[in-house]
Parts: C-alpha cells; structure tokens; sequence
C-alpha cells in the first residue's frame, strides 16, 4: 500500500505515488498538481497565524520525490503558487538552484497569478493554458477542455483544480473520506499536492478508475 | 436616601401616575446613591429597567441639585448593555418618555449594527447621557481610536439580561469590556458602578460574582419579591402515537390550537426552529383562513423592518397570533398577550418559566402556558416539567472561562485603537472571572501568536499583525484595521445571504449553505412566503413570487438545545412513577400508558435507579441504545466514552447519534455487550484517561474549533468589495483543523477547541457522578425483536442528517407500518 502503484495508460507506465504525484516513466518526468505554494506565507502575511511548517513539509515532499525517481522534468497542472509573491517563495527559489537542471512546466492556473519575471527567475517554462507531451495533453482546468481542437481532444488530458476527493460509505452509517487520483476514460484529475487544500468530491461511474490516498499509503477502488 | 431632592422627585412623578415604588427599586435606588455595586433579580416586566435607570437619575439629580434641568451634555452617564438589539428601541422610547416628563434635558443614544454613520459621527463629538449598546457594538467603540474620552463621565455600567449573556462567549466580551473600562479611571472612587439585572437562574451569586469581578467588590444582590403563577397545560393527541417521531405530530395537533388562539386576546406561539416557525404559520393559517392579517411570523432571519411591525402591533394587540422562535424569548413586554403555547420541548426549567412569564402582565395574574408535544413521549417532559416549576429547580449558567478566542480578539481590537501595554493589560484582564487563572505562560502565548503569528521560518515569513512599538502594541496596517472591526462578535453562524425581490423589496437573510442546494426554479419558503430562486448576485438571492403549493423549507443549522440536567432528573422521575403505579395521577402520563405498556411488552420502562440498555439488529446494522436521560450534550460524550471502551474490546467501527433521553451506537458488526462485561464498561476507573482519548478520536473537538477559529481571527469571512483578494484567503475550519492537528499541535486555539469539550461536554466530574449513579442502579439489558417506542425517536433524527424531507416521511411511515 506504501508503494507507488502502476498504471498504464496510451501505453505509457505511470506509477501512481502515495506522495500526491505521478511519475511518467518513459519519458522520466514527475507530474503534479495544485501545489499552492506559499500559501500559508499568504495568510500571515494577512495576519493569520497558519503554521509554516505545512509548507515546508510539502517542499520536502516534493524535493524528495524528484530526488526519489531522477526526474528530469517537472510537468505542473496548473496552481504552483497561491497568490502574489512572499517570501516563502524565496524559499523555493533558493531550492531551485539545487535542481537546476530540472526542467519545470508550467501550465497556468487560476492562482498562478506571479509576473513574468518571477517566473523566468524560478527557470520555470510558462505554458499559458495547455501542455502537450507525448499522448498527453496537460490542462490546469477540465472546463477548458472546450476550447480544445479535435486532434488534442483525442490525446489523454491531465487535469488538477478540482482537488479531488471521494467518499466511502458502509453499513452502519459508516463514511470516510480520500483524496484520490481520479481518471475518467479520457481525462484524469490529479490530487492535489499540497496538504493545505481542502476537497472536491467526485463520484465515478462504471469504467472510471479511483485511487484513494489513505494515509501514507495508496489503494486503487475501482 | 429619602430626604434627597432626586428621590423626592421621582417619587412625586411615580405618584402623578398614581404608582408607588416596589421594594426591590427603592432598595436599588439607595445602593446607588451610595455609589455600591451588584444584581437586580427580577423578572421581565415588573420594572426592572426602572430600578436601575431611575437609581442612576436620582443619584445624578443629588448632585446637581440646583441645575441639572438645564445642566445639557453632561457627557455619557448611563452606558445600558443589552443583549439583543431589538430591544434597544423599545427601551430608548421608555427611557426618553420618563426624560421628557421629569424635563431633564439628557439625550438616548443607540447604538448598534443598525445605527447610522451620521449618527455614529454625532455620538463621537458628543456623547449622549444614556446609550444603549449591544456587546458587539461595545467592542466596536473600543476599536475606536480616542475611546477613553467618551467614558470620561461614566457613572453607572448596567447589563440587562445578564442571565442571558452568562454562559457565553457574549458575557465573556461583556467582561472584557466592564474590566476595560473600569480601569479607564485610575482612582477607585471615580470608577463606575457594574449593575447587573437578571432573571432568575440557579447559580445567582456566581452571575452577580462573575459581572462584579473587575471591580474586586463584593456583589449586593437586590431580589424583586415578585412570584408569578404559572399554570401549565398540556394538548393531548386524540391517540397516543405508539412510534413517536420528532417534528410529526406536532402539526397533526394544529387544529386543536384554533380554539385556544381564538379565545384568548393575543397568543405567542413559540416553536423551537426557524425552519417549523416557518411550517406552523403556514399550517395555522391554512386550517384557519380567518386569521389572515392578524397572524405574523417572527423569527432572527426576517427582515427588522417586519420585525419592527409586528413588535409595534403586538403592544397595541392588533395582531391575534405571532409564531415565533427564541426571538420573542426577551424584552419589554407585550401587555395584550394573554396566553403563550409551547411547541415542542423547551429543553430546559428556566426557558419555559421565560416564556410562560411573557403572558398574564396585571399583578396577580396567572401565567398560563399551553405544552404541545411534538411526539408523544414529550408528553414525560411536560409531567417532569410540572414538578421542576413546583420545586423551583431552575438551570444555572455556567460562567466561561479561559476562552483564548475570546481575548485574541481583544487583543486585536485595543491594538487598532489605543494600542495596549505588557504587562499592565495582562494584570487588568486578571480582574476578570473569565481570565482570573490566565497564566503568564499563557498570556506569552497570546502575546506571540498575536505579534509572531506562532511557529515561523525567521527569514522566510512575513507574518504581520501586532507590532510593539515604544512599549506599545499596535495594529498599524489599515487594511487589518479594517477587517478585524468586520469581525468583531462572537456569534458565529453559517454565511448568510440577503434574500429580495427580484423587483426590489427585501424579505429576510438565509444561509449560503441552504441555498447552494438550489436550482434557479425551486421553490422554498422564508417569512411565510413562497419564493421562487432566480439567481445569486452580489451576495443577494434573488427571487420572484411564486404560487407554487410545493416548496422547500428551509433548515436553519443550530439551534438545537440540550435537555438540561434538572430537567433530565425529573424526567427519570416520570418514568419511575409509572414504575410504581402511581402515574395516572399526572394527566400526561396517564395519556402515555399505551406507549409505556408497548414499551414495557417489547423491552422495559426504566426504574429511577435503572438504566435501560436496548440491543437491536435492523436491515442497517447492529444498535445499541442506551437511556441515560442526560440531555444530548452528555449523550454524545458518553457514546464517545462507550464506543472507545468497547473499541477495546475488538476492533469496530461505531457511528453515534443522540437525543436528550438516549443514544445509539450503531455498528456493522455485533456489537460485544452482555451481562458479563457491562458494568466494566460503565465503570469509573480509568475515566479521566478514556475521555482523553475519546475526545481525540471523535469530531467534538473539531465542531468545537469552527467557532474557536472564526472568534480567534483565523477564517477571514470575507467583506464587501474584497470579494476578489479574499477569494485566496479562504479556507475551511475543518481544513485549518487538520493543518494545526499535524503541524502546530500545540497551538492555542486549537488547545482551546478540546478543552471545551473537556470543560462543557466531557466535564470530568458530572461524568463521573453519572457512572457512579449507573453503577450503584441496575443495568437492564434487553434484546428487543423490533424498534421500540423510546429507540425509534432516536432512529428517525440519525436518519435525518441525509435524506430529504419528503422521502424521510415516506420511509418513516414505512417503518412506522412495519411495526404495527
């Protein structure tokens, strides 16, 4: 249950990580979602006490899951940072030279609202609304799936703003609640990686496949 | 005190009227000429106000014998704090009326969320003699820089409705700000006297000790010989409803109502909840079509202005019936009522004696109260109720203390205006009761999270909010300023939205959450109205009128009162009389004998010293059901307790749900309770070890830290035209209750949320004697083949949570078939 769990899709392998992130192992690149970055040094700067040792724990996560697999590439689905700069994100700047060979994507969500310059400090590669790599097409938002020509409607999706989550139910009025990777037949929704994110819940249908993030561990449901 | 111009006066007016004083006013009168301290303990409308409102004329006339009819802005007098601020008008006209006839030249001030800027403006320059003013509104003028000045004057703090205010986070910031301004005067002499009036509660020298303590005085407790008689009757269904079912039978009952409404001048119907005030004035109104026009809906989401209309129709006894909530509970009294009914159980002695208190006004005149069960076995509640009033077993109400919320907040609001000291502030706020314990670890605490937003990384954070500067702390950013005063208050509900026409005209407030569930289409029912749900803009629901005869009503959240421990008490007492036979000589529970004989067939009616414990398998899992009689409150803390123990025993998983006579653990496996285990499992060894980690394993804790974290500042909810920015600040108390639980653990206010619990629900020492009392009684277990009578209320509200109204009547009567 602790390990990263193997999914084919367009026959690519991804693994699926109990760490919030996917690792696409052909291509050798770590995908993520809705990191929120900095959003607790968002809140006290607004005099709200939020304890900072939330980011710098999903720093670490991250820092370890690069290290982890050797990634080479970033792709980020969109929220890497939560709003206008502070100094947590000097943090990571810092952090950022100690992968500078890492090659980051971004493909803007509706947080990511920093200017042009930070971005190209952070040797971040800004990518306005979509992303396409192999069969995949990376997007922040599933709405915008839209205004998508035909052939990118036809490469596999890789979404994240939902922050998706699902809801167990059992006898005895039993419930629990997940966060989960949640892929649908031509689209998948990415959990997000921050722990300082709340949930959206998803309810799938026959087909869909759900893998729920319990505790430190992961487990596919359907 | 009689020799005194200022007594001379007042009494000649009293006689023009051809009034004389009552005892309890002279008494007061006399401790405030002798400028002492303490409690008025009357009842509403008996001339309360007066005691303390005259006292504070006469003593101001004394010393201004020869020119305090043309003496004009004298500066602020009289500060009168009030609970809720419908009231304020009412009492300002009374106030004003006494002003004008005695020709003293002092202006009534209000002030509260509902006063003008200009007017706001006026009172700054030039403070009027007497202002009336909501805690809230209290803190509001401490936000505001040059505060001191206003109070310079100050003769007399009086707290209306103390009772009321007491065991809340209200009377806490009541506290605070006596202790504020008390010490606003560095000579003792010179500080104002604390009154102040309160109902009748158990623990009534603790309230006049708790209101009293800034000014380390003793507390002189001035008690109005006032007794009214209260007559309480109950309305009988016409057949007892063996499966009773909160909410049910109540409106089945409604036609037998008419008569009573018909032949009495004005009734006040009070009903428990907003969304059934709302059910009953439509159900009144469609038995009984005449009552058009003369029938009102009054309850806290209907626009004031409405509000303000019915409360002006109800003095001049136009309006034949008001449904009402707890929103009618205070205040000046309606002369034309004569008679009030009671819908549902009131929870507790002291509400009901309120209530009932609000009809019968001509001296002598009995009180009478009509008690309509919402299910049958309310109808117990109404038998022990009679007793409790017979024995005077009134509620006390328990003081807070330690509320970090609370204080973090005060913090926050004297750093925008005056900025305070360390320590000289941490020693004032000691002369409160609520903080008389606060530690200096503690106070460093506050100190730290307030100015260092808790645990930082130094050179990455730009925490900002209090700043020390020369010695003074300090809100400098304006912005902060600005959203800290939106947030002053310790009330918390759920985001609400104004509801109006979409052609103009507003109806009333409702919750986001209520609406969120809705399509532009639906149909739902506030104020008595039917609407139909246009669309959401600029935090306004829109609607239209609708004809629609189907409609949603809505569920207000909270509200929903615990059973109190008297009441509790004299409800097990009811049930033993039908024990021992002797119960058909109260009318309620010999109407009850169908349901107690059902009962009894397929389980058992408890003993006084029994507790009955029921283990049923239904189509949803296993149950257990226990009957404490305890009120829901300590339900849900023993469930915790119970559920923990037996998790011991081999791992399980319980869901809980409680009413105030028992509650449930429902499993998907049997659940391991027999004779051999079961007084282990009520035992007391070990308690104060199980409720700590029962209370770590449940959600009280996490309820708890909603209110904890919106009072302490940390859920910004947002304000007008920073709808945008806001948007990044949001996050929900569930989610800030997770991020402290993993992260900071040792934060203050989420020590606060458990220790609430600890204190209000899981309090070590009622639980203990409650184990002690099922220890030393017998523990009847019992295996019924079907729901009983008493489990089936508790069954039916652990449905309610998830299903929708109509679907839940339908699967109800479906049960209720079943078991015929």
């Amino acid at each position: 249950m602790k390990n990263p769990i193997p999914h084919i899709l367009r026959e690519q392998t991804l693994w699926l990580s109990p760490e919030r992130c996917i690792l696409w192992e052909e291509e050798n690149t770590l995908i993520v979602a809705d990191l929120h970055l900095g959003k607790s040094g968002h809140f006290r700067k607004e005099g709200i006490g939020i304890p900072q040792s939330i980011y710098k724990a999903d720093l670490q996560r991250l820092m370890a899951q690069l290290y982890l697999y050797k990634a080479d590439r970033l792709i980020i689905a969109g929220d890497f940072t939560h709003s206008t700069a502070n100094k947590e994100l000097d943090l990571f700047l810092k952090w950022r030279k100690d992968f500078s060979l890492l090659q980051i994507d971004l493909v803007k969500g509706n947080h990511d609202i920093l200017g042009d310059q930070w971005y190209e400090t952070a040797g971040i590669q800004v990518h306005e609304w979509k992303l396409a790599a192999g069969p995949f097409l990376f997007l922040h938002d599933k709405k915008a799936e839209k205004d998508l020509t035909a052939e990118e409607l036809s490469m596999y999706r890789f979404t994240g703003h939902l922050h998706p989550a699902i809801t167990l139910k059992g006898k005895g009025k039993q419930t629990l609640r997940f966060p989960c990777f949640y892929f649908t037949r031509d689209c998948a929704v990415l959990p997000a990686f921050s722990r300082f994110t709340g949930g959206f819940k998803v309810e799938p249908v026959k087909g869909e496949q759900v893998f729920a993030l319990v505790e430190d561990g992961i487990m596919q449901l359907s | 005190m009689h020799a005194t111009p200022g007594y001379k006066l007042i009494y000649k007016w009293l006689e023009a009227k051809s009034f004389r004083p009552f005892l309890f006013q002279e008494e007061t009168w006399t401790h405030i000429s002798q400028r002492k301290s303490g409690l008025v303990n009357a009842p509403t409308g008996c001339g309360k106000t007066y005691s303390v409102f005259l006292g504070t004329l006469i003593r101001y006339i004394n010393l201004h014998p020869d020119d305090y009819g043309t003496r004009k802005n004298a500066g602020l007098q009289l500060l009168w704090v009030t609970p809720l601020r419908a009231l304020a008008k009412d009492i300002g006209r009374a106030m004003e009326e006494v002003l004008t006839e005695l020709q003293l030249p002092w202006k009534v001030g209000i002030r509260n969320g509902d006063t003008s800027i200009a007017e706001r403006a006026r009172q700054k320059k030039q403070m009027p003699e007497i202002l009336i003013i909501t805690p809230e509104s209290l803190h509001l003028l401490l936000a505001q820089k040059g505060y001191p000045a206003l109070f310079q004057s100050l003769a007399v703090i009086a707290v209306d409705e103390w009772h009321e205010l007491l065991g809340s986070k209200r009377g806490v910031q009541v506290e605070l700000a006596i202790s504020r301004l008390v010490h606003l005067q560095e000579n003792p002499t010179q500080r104002p006297m604390v009154w102040g009036i309160s109902a009748t509660i158990g623990n009534l020298e603790e309230a006049g000790e708790v209101l009293l303590s800034p000014l380390q005085q003793p507390c002189i407790t001035v008690t109005a010989a006032l007794q009214k008689k209260i007559q309480v009757e109950s309305i009988y269904p016409d057949e007892i409803e063996k499966y009773p079912w909160a909410g049910h039978l109540g409106i089945k009952l409604a036609h037998k109502l008419i008569p009573i409404i018909q032949a009495s001048g004005t009734t006040l119907i009070f009903i428990n909840t907003r969304g059934m005030s709302e059910t009953w004035y439509q159900t009144l109104l469609d038995i009984c079509p005449d009552l058009a026009g003369v029938i009102a809906l009054h309850h806290g989401s209907i626009d004031p202005e409405l509000r303000n209309w019915i409360e002006d129709n109800l003095h001049t006894g136009k309006l034949k019936a008001v449904v009402c909530t707890a929103s009618l509970d205070l205040g000046v009294d309606f002369r034309p009522v004569e008679t009030v009914i009671q819908v549902g159980s009131p929870k507790g002695v002291a509400r009901f004696l309120q209530r009932a208190g609000r009809s019968g006004h001509q001296p002598d005149a009995v009180s009478r109260i009509y008690f309509l069960p919402t299910h049958s076995l309310e109808l117990t509640e109404a038998a022990a109720l009679k007793s409790a009033i017979d024995e005077n077993l009134i509620e006390s109400r328990i003081p807070f203390t330690g509320c970090y919320d609370v204080l973090l907040q005060y913090l926050n609001t004297l750093a925008i205006s005056e900025g305070f000291t360390h320590p000289s502030l941490y020693h004032e706020i000691r002369t409160t009761y609520c903080y008389r314990d606060l530690t200096e670890e503690e106070w460093g605490q506050l100190l730290h999270f307030a100015t260092q937003g808790g645990k930082a990384m130094q050179q990455y954070d730009d925490f900002k909010k209090v700043e020390l500067e020369d010695g003074v702390y300090r809100i400098k950013s304006r912005k902060l300023a600005m959203r800290h005063r939106m947030h002053i208050g310790t009330i918390v509900s759920d985001a609400m939205l104004k509801v109006k026409f979409i052609s103009g005209g507003y109806i009333g407030v409702i919750e986001e959450y209520f609406i969120s569930r809705l399509s532009p289409g639906d149909v739902f029912t506030l104020a008595g109205r039917n609407l139909e749900f246009v669309m959401i803009k600029d935090m306004t629901v829109l609607v239209r009128k609708s004809s629609s005869k189907k409609s949603i009503i809505p569920s207000w959240n909270g509200g929903r009162m615990p059973l109190s421990a008297n009441l509790g008490k004299k409800l097990r007492a009811a049930l033993n009389r039908y024990r021992q036979g002797t119960s058909t000589e109260t009318e309620e529970l010999k109407a009850l004998h169908p349901l107690f004989e059902l009962q009894a067939a397929l389980s058992h009616v408890p003993a006084e010293n029994e507790l009955l414990i029921e283990q049923i398998e239904t189509k949803d899992g296993f149950h257990l059901f226990v009957y404490p009689f305890e009120g829901r409150l300590v339900h849900e803390a023993m469930a915790a307790i119970l559920a923990w123990r037996i998790s011991r025993i081999q791992p399980i998983t319980f869901s809980f749900a409680m009413n105030d006579y028992g509650f449930e653990l429902l499993s998907d496996q049997p659940i391991p309770v027999d004779d051999t285990n079961v007084y282990d499992l009520f035992t007391t060894d070990g308690l104060l070890l199980d409720i700590q980690r029962s209370v770590n394993n449940t959600e009280m804790a996490r309820r708890k830290f909603r209110d904890v974290a919106v009072i302490g500042g940390l859920i910004f909810q947002g304000m007008p035209g920073e709808k945008k920015k806001a948007r990044h600040l949001q996050s929900s108390a569930s989610l800030l209750f997770n991020v402290f639980s993993e992260y900071d653990s040792d934060n203050l206010l989420l020590r606060q949320a458990y220790q609430e619990v600890l204190d209000q629900q899981m309090e070590e020492a009622r639980l203990r004697d409650m184990l002690q009392r099922i220890q030393e009684s017998t523990i009847v277990l019992t295996f019924p083949v079907q729901l009983t009578p008493f489990c089936f209320p508790i069954k039916v509200d652990s449905m309610r949570e998830d299903l929708s109204s109509e679907k839940l009547e339908d699967r109800i009567k479906k049960m209720q078939q079943q078991l015929k």
